[in-house]
């Protein structure tokens, strides 16, 4: 017996995957677009956030 | 614009470190001494405590949640904090959070060894302690997103959206795998059973790896590989990418665990698609880590640190490289139920998890404390024996699964199969010996670290609360012109919790829902019955005894299953078991069928002492169990809770329950006398024989669906 013949009886159920596949690939299609987009400047002063992060009062 | 000024909590960061380094020798000391009872079994030390089945857990918790749980906290309280320019939201939450988790390790390592286990994999804890991870989770919670709304900086730096994912996606993990219905104080059954439980659990089990032992740590290698490198991560860009990328894959990989198995078809495929996908942002990940070295790979010869954290990332590339290869329905068939898997996660857990805390430790110790550390050579020592306890522990245990599984695989010309399934033991078990001095040389490095890290703290002061300013965060309402969207969402965490909630969450639903819902998703078979009084305490008994850790209940549809075992295993032969007992390493043979293969006498002997029966079977002996009276008392309330959760026992059964139960101890006690065994009808030992016999024998008696499969 093939479990895919109790899938089917899912009413509708070409919609999960059709779905998350969609939510999916827009997604990171948007993100990766946005993401290469984004300019330098922003990037150097968020990429230096862990360096910059020790202006304490250095210890005597 | 003025300063402010405030001071960042170290006290707290000093106590996770004690902490992991203090469970770190503990999780590792079990480990070795797990790895030693395979290889000498006279090391389970014969008394129910230290056996196998209850240590193994024991080991995989302590590593898991305490080693690295502790880890952790330790990197997150330090970069949190900094990156934030804020102290912690509360030095009251920061405390029951510490003391919190220390209870429930200190819990888990007492409750595991006394064989109160929920009987799932790397969440066997009991429903009190799940409800208190649960409400220290929210605490931690708390205390995290309270920091970040204080925080006196813009934007949230990639480092905390790991810590955030994994703060979400844990919590929601944790929860759903843990739904269980409690029958005593120290006693649950899972809500799920069978398939569905095996989904939840490996959904879970996956993630677990997923999300506490890799996102974590990706956000601390974010920050703290950047800071021993002094200079930027590669690209911010890949950062961001490998994020959203790891946050959506992983939590659809699961059943990746399952392949071959009941699970339905479309559940395997839909794990082995998204495992292979992982490979790109894991890579990526990598990639972002080893060439933040760029221009600097001089200083890895120097620093110690920085060796630890390279050997780390590359250790994560190696695992993550193969896992999606593991995933592969082919290289799976060949690799599940082997120490191939074992070999696998140890080169994440020792590499990965184990270098990259130990890098940040010798990092972190010497800063707060205001000095050197101690001894550079000590630490070198630490890298290179380190290293060869992984070599070690890995390379035999990758040999030992080859071996093994084509030895499993093998037929003769005649068409019988090669290898009796303890040939196939006694073959390895040169590779155990080998594995175990791994984990010296692994544990011998630790204790040398412990030791250098000791003495640096006394040589040093604790530098408690550290003093910094920096300017308030000006209140943006909107978005600015011409601003990027995903900087506008990186300074509103609450908005960012909850978008990476519902990434996780559709995938969550989309591969549990259907076989919630849907019944037939499960055939049921008419044969399948309920278990027996008896066979519920037996049963019981075998998750008690994490019989789980070495036997696996799922025979896989291959010739070579098939015929060593019997016919394979149906989804609808598992729907009374809560929870599922499918395990995921065979030690020892599958019991699937195990039922009416041997007399109950062969049983009695065998549990009594392996090697009667079995000689050179590396199995622990079990004597306790003919010592100790079954506990009927809770057989009403088992049968109760059982029935709450679908279990077809009839109105009132439970009071008669106990009288069934007698019955059929009798009947196993007089078949034992015709072989001049004597014993008590009433001990444990008849209970566990009559849920063994039980075992894979609903479908020999119907014969039915096996018509035409042989």
């Amino acid at each position: 017996m093939n479990f895919s013949e109790y899938l089917q009886s899912i009413s509708g159920v070409a919609i999960y995957p059709m779905f998350s596949l969609l939510v999916f690939v827009i997604f990171f299609i948007v993100l990766s677009i946005r993401v290469f987009r984004m300019k330098k400047e922003e990037i150097i002063e968020l990429e230096n956030m862990p360096l910059n992060d020790s202006i304490t009062i250095e210890n005597k | 614009m003025e300063l402010e000024k405030f001071s960042y909590d170290n006290k707290i960061v000093r106590n996770f470190a004690y902490a992991t380094m203090l469970w770190g020798l503990v999780g590792m000391l079990v480990g070795l001494w797990a790895a030693l009872e395979l290889a000498f079994p006279s090391f389970n030390l014969g008394i129910s405590f230290t056996t196998f089945g209850r240590i193994r857990p024991l080991h995989t918790n302590a590593v898991i949640f305490a080693f690295v749980g502790n880890g952790i906290f330790m990197g997150v309280y330090y970069s949190l904090q900094r990156l934030c320019k804020a102290r912690m939201f509360s030095d009251f939450l920061s405390s029951v959070h510490f003391w919190g988790w220390q209870l429930i390790i200190v819990s888990a390592a007492l409750t595991l060894p006394l064989g109160f286990t929920t009987g799932k994999e790397y969440a066997e804890l009991e429903w009190p302690i799940d409800i208190a991870i649960a409400l220290i989770w929210v605490v931690f919670g708390i205390n995290m997103f309270g920091t970040i709304i204080k925080r006196r900086e813009k934007h949230i730096y990639v480092a905390i959206w790991f810590y955030i994912g994994t703060l979400v996606t844990v919590a929601v993990l944790h929860i759903v795998n843990s739904f269980e219905l409690p029958v005593s104080f120290l006693k649950s059954y899972s809500l799920y059973a069978g398939v569905q439980d095996a989904l939840v659990q490996w959904w879970y089990g996956h993630n677990a790896v997923a999300f506490f032992l890799t996102t974590p740590y990706l956000g601390l290698m974010y920050y703290f590989l950047p800071k021993a490198a002094n200079r930027p991560v590669y690209s911010y860009r890949l950062s961001i990418v490998h994020f959203w990328a790891l946050t959506f894959l992983y939590i659809w990989a699961g059943p990746h665990h399952l392949l071959y198995t009941a699970l339905p078809d479309w559940a395997q495929s839909l794990g082995v698609a998204f495992s292979v996908m992982l490979i790109a942002p894991s890579w990526g990940g990598m990639v972002n880590g080893l060439l933040t070295l760029r221009g600097a790979w001089d200083k890895v010869r120097e620093d110690i640190v920085l060796k630890f954290m390279v050997v780390a990332v590359t250790a994560y590339g190696m695992s993550t490289f193969e896992g999606p290869m593991l995933s592969l329905k082919n290289v799976n068939a060949i690799a599940h139920y082997t120490d191939w898997i074992v070999a696998h996660v140890h080169v994440g857990a020792l590499g990965w998890n184990g270098f990259l805390t130990f890098g940040i430790l010798y990092w972190l110790i010497p800063r707060m404390f205001r000095t050197q550390l101690y001894s550079q050579k000590m630490a070198n020592w630490h890298f290179w024996v380190g290293t060869l306890g992984i070599l070690f522990y890995a390379i035999p245990m990758y040999w030992a699964g080859f071996v093994q599984s084509l030895m499993w695989k093998e037929f003769t010309p005649e068409g019988l199969l090669k290898y009796q399934f303890l040939e196939t033991v006694t073959r390895i078990r040169p590779m155990y010996v080998m594995r175990s001095l791994g984990g010296v040389f692994y544990l011998a490095g630790v204790i040398i670290m412990t030791y250098n890290l000791i003495a640096t703290i006394r040589q040093g002061s604790l530098l408690e609360n550290e003093e910094a300013e920096a300017a308030p965060l000006v209140k943006h309402a909107k978005q600015e012109k011409g601003e990027h969207w995903h900087r506008t969402l990186e300074r509103r965490p609450v908005q960012f919790m909850v978008l990476s909630l519902v990434v996780i969450l559709i995938g969550g639903v989309v591969e549990l829902i259907p076989t919630f819902l849907i019944k037939s998703n499960v055939p049921t078979i008419a044969s399948v019955k309920p278990y027996t009084p008896l066979e519920l305490q037996g049963r019981d008994i075998y998750i008690r005894e994490g019989c789980y850790t070495c036997h696996s209940q799922m025979i896989r549809p291959f010739r070579s299953e098939t015929v060593r075992y019997g016919e394979y295993s149906k989804a609808g032969e598992f729907v009374y078991d809560h929870p599922f007992q499918w395990g995921s390493k065979r030690t020892g043979p599958d019991l699937h069928r195990e039922g009416g293969k041997y007399p109950d006498s062969w049983h009695f002997n065998h549990m009594m002492d392996p090697t009667s029966m079995s000689p050179g079977s590396i199995m622990p002996t079990y004597t306790w169990l003919y010592d100790d009276v079954l506990d009927i008392s809770s057989t009403p309330a088992k049968i109760n809770a059982m029935r709450t959760l679908g279990v077809p026992y009839p109105a009132g059964y439970e009071n008669i329950a106990n009288t069934d139960l007698h019955k059929q101890a009798e009947s196993i006690t007089q078949n034992l006398a015709k072989e001049k065994i004597q014993i008590m009808s009433d001990k444990e030992i008849i209970a566990l024989i009559a849920y063994l016999q039980r075992l894979g024998t609903d479908i020999k008696l119907s014969k039915v669906t096996t018509a035409g499969n042989k």
